[in-house]
């Protein structure tokens, strides 16, 4: 290392911007995990992100030259913002949880395409000096294996929650994937192991190991029921941080390393209190077995019962206590605001109306508090399952809006259920419950829910927007 | 092996980065509401695309032609992990303040 080259200004700003950008991405997670400071942090790690950005473009220096091709750089960027900024503005709150995996997907890609580009420029002497085997084509290789799974991943589990790619369950996926993750090892087992002058004659062996990094990260997805999709794109997040820590390692730049293993290590922890919310093993997930649709075998007795708008009306307008489940059905239907209306019609009623969130209600863990937020409902009337079920017993009457499997008392019934030890709202507590369902499909978990065929239950059938509208324009005219 | 242990041990101050950031990583995530699972994810998103400096040094040197082809690509791509996740965040924390 040249002394001289580390001494200079531009080095030093550029090190000490690095410094600077890695707090304020610190302050920025911490923050972001407080209801009331959360948005500022936000913008802190951005500002963290700007700073980081501008420095490198400015005083980026490789054995003396400094960053070139500064135009197209520029114009990459403002493209990249143009249409990021775009797309995250236009789309509907419902699909956010696509959206984190589209851009957790891009990041990937990126991460990947450097390790591609950086391959084949490994310095000759580094070679000669340490072969193959040294931590450079270590980092490159991880950063590329990583990178592409994550975003491959991202890319599929993208198009499961947009609903355009289905699930594909076969039983001998778990051993293929396997297989394949057991080949990509031997990639780079192999890669690192060659006797070469120069890493460019490698090139096309990389670039097989990206294609099959591809299947692995295809694959990896494709069996996981839609069900546990926050799971894995929580888990691909923390990847796509460990890809650009790598590079992190690869320009042994401190501003990467410190965001993308913050990122990594929180998107693990992350994905690891979703996993206890829903009663998953993480292993499971990383092998892809789960969400298999497990049939359960608890015969289905009693039958369906249907309520009248004019009964259900009735019903909650003269009910002391209301408890109202969300689900993703209330999520497409975009049947929150309509929702709140009835909820504060309630109200004026002098019914005393909370809504149970579950932690993993709708798509993503939050999801719900992030669209009933939309809706203006006040957080006070949003209370965690855990805290709402002793009090349900209480409760006159308890409506569930498009959801399912966080109800089901399969959960706590039957022990081969695939559901069996989730923490569920204890629906079935209450008094009366309302089930508002489009039809009797199942769940996103596809199994059946007892709690559908309960004497307490009766189901209101319908879009949740159109039965919540008419529901409202009942409880009005009384 | 050795090779590997050399790298390592040329990195130090790397390594030391790496393992405060995660405990740092554990300690910061590990006391947040299940009502921020979501924005903190997509926070967290739009952190790593911290990737998209490494994309600029890629690109900024850049000798052939398709190599500058790959890392405008890769920049593109940073950019819109870093925007399109900070945006999507703000937009979901904004609804969160907008009560009251």
């Amino acid at each position: 290392m040249d002394q001289l080259a580390h001494l200079s200004a531009g080095i030093s700003i550029l090190e000490i911007t690095y410094v600077i950008a890695s707090v304020l991405f610190i302050m920025g997670l911490k923050m972001l995990s407080h209801p009331l400071t959360a948005r500022r942090g936000n913008i802190l790690a951005a500002i963290g992100m700007v700073l980081a950005i501008i420095a490198t473009i400015l005083f980026h220096q490789k054995e003396g030259k400094p960053i070139g091709n500064i135009g197209l750089i520029i114009g990459a960027i403002a493209i990249g913002t143009i249409i990021g900024w775009l797309i995250a503005r236009k789309v509907k709150m419902t699909a956010m949880p696509q959206l984190v995996s589209l851009f957790n997907g891009m990041g990937g890609a990126a991460a990947a395409l450097i390790s591609l580009m950086e391959f084949p420029h490994i310095s000759n002497e580094l070679i000669a000096k340490s072969g193959m085997a040294n931590g450079q084509v270590l980092a490159i290789l991880i950063g590329l294996m990583i990178g592409t799974v994550s975003w491959a991943g991202s890319m599929i589990a993208f198009g499961k929650l947009d609903g355009f790619i289905g699930d594909m369950r076969i039983k001998a996926m778990k051993y293929v994937n396997l297989s394949i993750l057991a080949v990509l090892i031997g990639f780079i087992v192999f890669i690192m192991t060659r006797h070469v002058q120069a890493s460019s004659e490698l090139t096309p062996l990389i670039y097989i190991m990206f294609a099959v990094a591809v299947i692995y990260g295809v694959l990896f997805v494709m069996p996981i029921g839609g069900a546990d999709m926050p799971v894995v794109i929580s888990l691909l997040n923390s990847f796509t941080g460990v890809a650009a820590a790598m590079g992190g390692f690869l320009y042994n730049n401190q501003a990467m390393l410190t965001g993308g293993i913050l990122v990594g290590s929180a998107g693990t922890i992350l994905t690891i209190l979703m996993c206890k919310a829903m009663n998953r093993s993480l292993l499971n997930v990383i092998v892809g077995v789960f969400g298999g649709g497990g049939q359960s075998n608890m015969a289905v007795t009693g039958s369906v019962k249907e309520i009248s708008l004019t009964d259900a009306a009735v019903l909650l307008s003269y009910s002391k206590k209301v408890v109202i489940v969300p689900g993703y059905g209330l999520a497409v239907a975009q049947a929150q605001h309509i929702c709140h209306e009835l909820d504060r019609l309630l109200e004026e009623k002098g019914v005393e109306v909370k809504y149970a969130i579950h932690p993993v209600a709708g798509r993503m863990p939050g999801h719900m508090n992030v669209l009933l937020a939309e809706a203006d409902v006040p957080y006070e009337q949003l209370i965690e399952s855990d805290e709402i079920n002793p009090d349900l017993p209480n409760t006159d009457v308890l409506i569930v809006i498009g959801a399912n499997d966080v109800v089901n008392p399969a959960a706590e019934d039957d022990p081969s259920s695939p559901i069996y030890g989730m923490p569920i709202i204890k629906a079935r507590d209450a008094k009366n419950i309302i089930v508002m369902k489009r039809g009797m499909g199942k769940g996103y978990a596809a199994i059946e829910n007892m709690l559908f065929f309960n004497d307490k239950t009766r189901m209101l059938f319908g879009d949740a927007k159109g039965t919540l509208q008419n529901l409202v324009n009942e409880v009005k005219s009384l | 092996m050795q090779n590997i242990l050399g790298f390592f041990l040329a990195n130090r101050e790397a390594v030391f980065i790496v393992i405060l950031s995660i405990f740092l990583g554990i300690e910061v995530i590990s006391h947040v509401p299940a009502i921020l699972h979501t924005p903190l994810m997509s926070g967290a998103n739009a952190i790593h695309g911290v990737v998209i400096i490494g994309a600029i040094i890629v690109m900024g040197h850049a000798e052939t032609t398709g190599s500058l082809i790959l890392g405008f690509l890769a920049v593109v791509l940073g950019t819109l992990n870093v925007v399109g996740g900070f945006v999507v965040t703000d937009r979901m924390l904004e609804m969160f303040k907008k009560k009251k």
